[in-house]
């Protein structure tokens, strides 16, 4: 039966009448109309699909829409903020950090988490923090270089 | 990346489409509008047309190219440039080189450069984006066309500027009077009001890569900021009013039979449709989720036929049924060959299947109004979807448009449109625009892998260390790079079928795979030189220079050795050292890698690999490096972990919790070097530096434990195997 669930979604409240126990990630694309979180496994493997949820990066695809009842909810579409990009998003693009850009916004927004609970990680800690993230392009040496130059460009702000 | 997509604004677009593709350039002019528009006939050029029967391999029908209405440029009233290319954008980066290209011959500014990509209405007739193609193959079609649109600027500058063209100079998207700098018109100025169709009849000359400003440098990608920001559109992220969502109903394996079906269940759902042809079944729903569960309610019993092979027997099943080979190459005579050797090597390397597992699976989004059908698709050939689409749906191929948003990864699995077809059908079925976007599960299924083959090789050295002979045959890989370029006075290289899919061999699709043969026949040819340098009691890199003549080879060795730091040794010498070497797509590549083995959990870990290459003209030189890194990491996968699973037709894996791909923790550090070459043509970029991948691994486990791995992937147990057959577990 549909319920209505409110939750912040890009910093704006939402509320949507809906089957609770829908797919996060298929409400976000298609009742949202928020296409950048991608579907790629489906199964929590690849990290396509990675949201923040309370400033936490969480896949989108083993969410129900219900578990972000209440919740803040950041897409890569709400990343920028009044037309700036994100120093994450900065650093993908000046690193080229990225080649089909399929991966690109669960990559950046697994390493905004990262970067909020430890804003200036070693190398290895940002290859363990990204460790779930796949690329198949191979674009990963240029991936942990934007993230160390973000953490360094942000210096420990967020 | 192209202009003509439907979004939540603007859904209209693609409803006012005029008369198809290759209707007539007044039809394109029309579509385009006014502005200075370049043909190109590539009928002149033989070297264009050789790799053009290359890339045609991967396609059923071999077909050449048109011979007229081919490369397009437009130069419109704004003064901004629009070219028009049927190659897509995947990641590999023709979306800022085309631009660099068109840029630096027309003395524009690259950031007035547009490009539309993929669109069969709007675009030259291409054979698809593969074989690292785009820069050597398309690239001088577009560098001509450019330079001829500047000679035609230049004309019509002097024209009005009322001197002789030979005082006009192009600079900056203006024709400027070299005598007096004020005085200069722009290009917009010059082409405004007028349409102005110009073609070419000599072949102009192209500048020197020494002459480059805008080509030639580092520039950062073009679709960068679309990328990061989420705005980048593939395929399943358009929408069209009224649009369903297709899931589709798939066998359990390869070759199984539709026996009955019961789609009652799944129709008793709320806003489902179901349409079933035989044995497509497609359950449709306006949420891709209801669909999905919807199709999960549909009862079906299929009839499989009996697996007789799997992924253990494959192997002695491709010896058993290979057909008599074709010779590539050969020389010399192999027996007196074998007479002059004191040392012989029989060896046979084996290699798995392989998935391309793009992270986009397959996507296509069909509308069909009026008796036209609009197809967006995830595709690496538009021109081949809209030919597949027009047969299975029964219309004129004219009446067909195949539209390529951004692809999110294609490797070679997007050469085929399954889900196109699929898109279309249902289209046509319901009356409403359908997408399809198939699960991870459905992308194993459906994809045609890289092909399971055997390398058999016999070769010899004698007393000096000099081979003496080498007897070379490919099964199923095809012999793309089978050719070996040593100084082997008595030889032969024969192949047994290609990669691509014939009756009775392979269980389930196979097809072209990132260098498709050429990673098969690297890792068997280098790994064989390897254990014969071995023999000899030389150094590897040494083995190979002694048998090189080929001075782009032997320059990518040095290159590679030197960067390196490597310093000579007889293999194995527990240090962890591999190299290897070969040729792809008209590019050398030279590798080292070194490895650390666990020779208790026969793990290995790559720790660091430096790479060599000469390709030419560089016009890109990040997006050449990325291409570069990009091979290194995804060879990885194929050398250690990827193998599909599979039992008869039945596919095993179905996602990433037993297909690994490589991953962050894996990464070596790694070293990339491009050799300037600016003598020589452009060359591929996309696929050479994966080839190398599983012979240097191998050849580096060799070198740290003296055990020789002879099939991919190098897994754990067999990495043991190897070891424990070696008898030599060294710490």
């Amino acid at each position: 039966m549909p319920e209505t669930i409110s939750f912040t979604l890009n910093h704006k409240p939402v509320r949507l009448t809906v089957d609770p126990d829908r797919t996060l990630l298929w409400v976000l694309r298609t009742d949202l109309g928020l296409t950048g979180t991608k579907y790629g496994c489906g199964e929590s493997h690849c990290g396509s699909c990675t949201v923040l949820v309370d400033q936490r990066a969480m896949r989108s695809c083993s969410l129900t829409v219900k578990d972000v009842r209440d919740k803040d909810v950041v897409t890569i579409e709400g990343l920028a903020s009044d037309g700036h990009l994100h120093p994450l998003q900065e650093a993908f693009m000046a690193h080229d950090a990225l080649q089909c850009g399929f991966c690109t916004p669960g990559m950046i927004l697994t390493a905004f988490s990262l970067l909020r609970s430890n804003p200036q990680p070693t190398r290895d800690q940002i290859i363990r923090g990204m460790e779930d993230n796949f690329c198949r392009c191979g674009a990963h040496t240029r991936i942990i270089d934007a993230i160390q130059a973000a953490a360094a460009s942000m210096k420990g702000v967020r | 990346m192209n202009p003509n997509l439907p979004s939540a604004l603007d859904f209209e677009h693609g409803a006012d489409v005029v008369t198809p593709a290759a209707a007539s350039r007044r039809d394109f002019l029309k579509r385009v509008g006014g502005g200075l528009v370049i043909f190109v006939a590539l009928r002149d050029w033989a070297a264009a047309q050789e790799v053009v029967q290359e890339a045609a391999r991967p396609m059923t029908v071999q077909r050449s190219l048109p011979t007229d209405f081919n490369a397009f440029l437009r130069i419109g009233e704004d003064g901004r440039v629009t070219c028009f290319t049927g190659k897509i954008e995947m990641g590999q980066g023709p979306i800022t080189s085309l631009p660099q290209m068109v840029a630096e011959e027309l003395e524009v500014p690259l950031e007035s450069v547009d490009i539309v990509m993929g669109d069969t209405d709007l675009c030259p007739f291409d054979m698809g984006t593969w074989g690292s193609l785009t820069t050597r193959g398309f690239g001088p079609a577009m560098r001509t066309a450019a330079a001829e649109a500047k000679a035609v600027l230049l004309q019509l500058g002097s024209e009005s500027l009322k001197i002789p063209v030979s005082q006009a100079v192009a600079q900056d998207g203006f024709v400027v009077d070299r005598l007096n700098g004020g005085h200069r018109i722009s290009y917009g100025q010059l082409t405004k009001g007028r349409t102005i169709e110009r073609h070419l009849s000599v072949k102009p000359a192209l500048k020197d890569a020494a002459q480059f400003k805008i080509a030639g440098k580092p520039v950062l990608r073009r679709d960068a900021r679309d990328k990061v920001t989420g705005k980048a559109q593939y395929t399943a992220d358009l929408r069209l009013p009224g649009m369903l969502y297709a899931k589709i109903l798939r066998p359990p394996a390869h070759g199984a039979r539709l026996k009955e079906v019961d789609t009652a269940p799944a129709k008793a759902v709320a806003g489902v449709q179901v349409y079933q042809d035989g044995d497509f079944v497609a359950v449709l729903h306006e949420m891709p989720d209801a669909a999905e569960q919807a199709l999960g309610k549909v009862i079906a019993e299929f009839d499989a036929p009996p697996a007789t092979v799997d992924d253990t027997t494959i192997f002695d099943h491709l010896m058993r049924v290979a057909t008599a080979p074709k010779i590539a190459a050969q020389g010399g005579d192999l027996a007196q060959g074998k007479s002059q050797a004191v040392r012989s090597f029989d060896s046979s390397y084996l290699n798995s299947y392989v998935a391309h597992s793009p992270i986009e699976t397959h996507a296509a989004l069909a509308k069909i109004e009026g008796g036209r059908a609009t197809v967006w698709a995830s595709t690496q050939n538009p021109f081949g979807a809209r030919e597949e689409i027009a047969k299975a749906i029964g219309f004129p191929i004219e009446n067909v448009r195949v539209i390529t948003p951004f692809v999110g990864g294609g490797f070679g699995g997007k050469a085929f449109n399954l889900q196109a077809v699929e898109a279309a059908r249902l289209a046509k079925a319901t009356g409403r625009p359908v997408q399809v976007m198939w699960s991870r599960e459905e992308e194993f299924f459906n994809d045609t892998f890289r092909p399971a083959a055997v390398v058999k090789i016999s070769s010899g050295i004698d007393a000096a260390g000099r081979m003496t002979f080498w007897d070379y045959e490919v099964l199923y890989a095809g012999d793309r790079g089978a050719a070996h370029f040593y100084t082997i006075p008595n030889h032969r290289t024969a192949a047994v079928g290609n990669f691509n899919s014939s009756a009775g061999v392979h269980p389930f699709g196979v097809g072209a795979w990132r260098a498709p043969g050429n990673n098969t026949n690297t890792f068997a040819r280098e790994s064989q030189i390897d254990m014969m340098a071995a023999a000899a009691r030389i150094d590897p890199v040494e083995f190979r220079l002694k048998h090189l003549t080929d001075p782009r080879m032997i320059r990518v060795v040095k290159a590679a050795a030197e960067l390196f730091a490597w310093t000579p040794a007889v293999s194995p010498s527990r240090r962890g050292y591999g190299v290897a070497c070969g040729n792809d797509a008209g590019s050398y590549v030279a590798t080292i890698a070194e490895v650390a083995v666990d020779t208790e959990k026969g793990t290995v870990h790559v720790k660091r690999v430096v790479c060599a290459q000469e390709m030419g003209v560089v016009i890109n030189p990040e997006g050449a490096k990325m291409q570069m890194e990009g091979c290194i990491t995804m060879g990885l996968g194929y050398a250690l972990t990827e193998e599909v699973h599979f039992k008869g037709g039945a596919v095993l894996d179905t996602n990433y919790d037993t297909y690994a791909l490589p991953r962050f923790s894996w990464l070596p550090k790694i070293e990339t070097v491009i050799l300037e070459a600016n003598d020589i043509p452009p060359q591929g970029g996309g696929e050479p530096a994966i080839i190398v991948m599983g012979a240097v691994v191998a050849n580096a486990i060799y070198d740290a434990t003296g055990a020789r791995l002879f099939q991919l992937p190098m897994t754990p147990d067999r990495v043991r195997a190897a070891l424990k057959a070696t008898g030599s577990a060294v710490a």
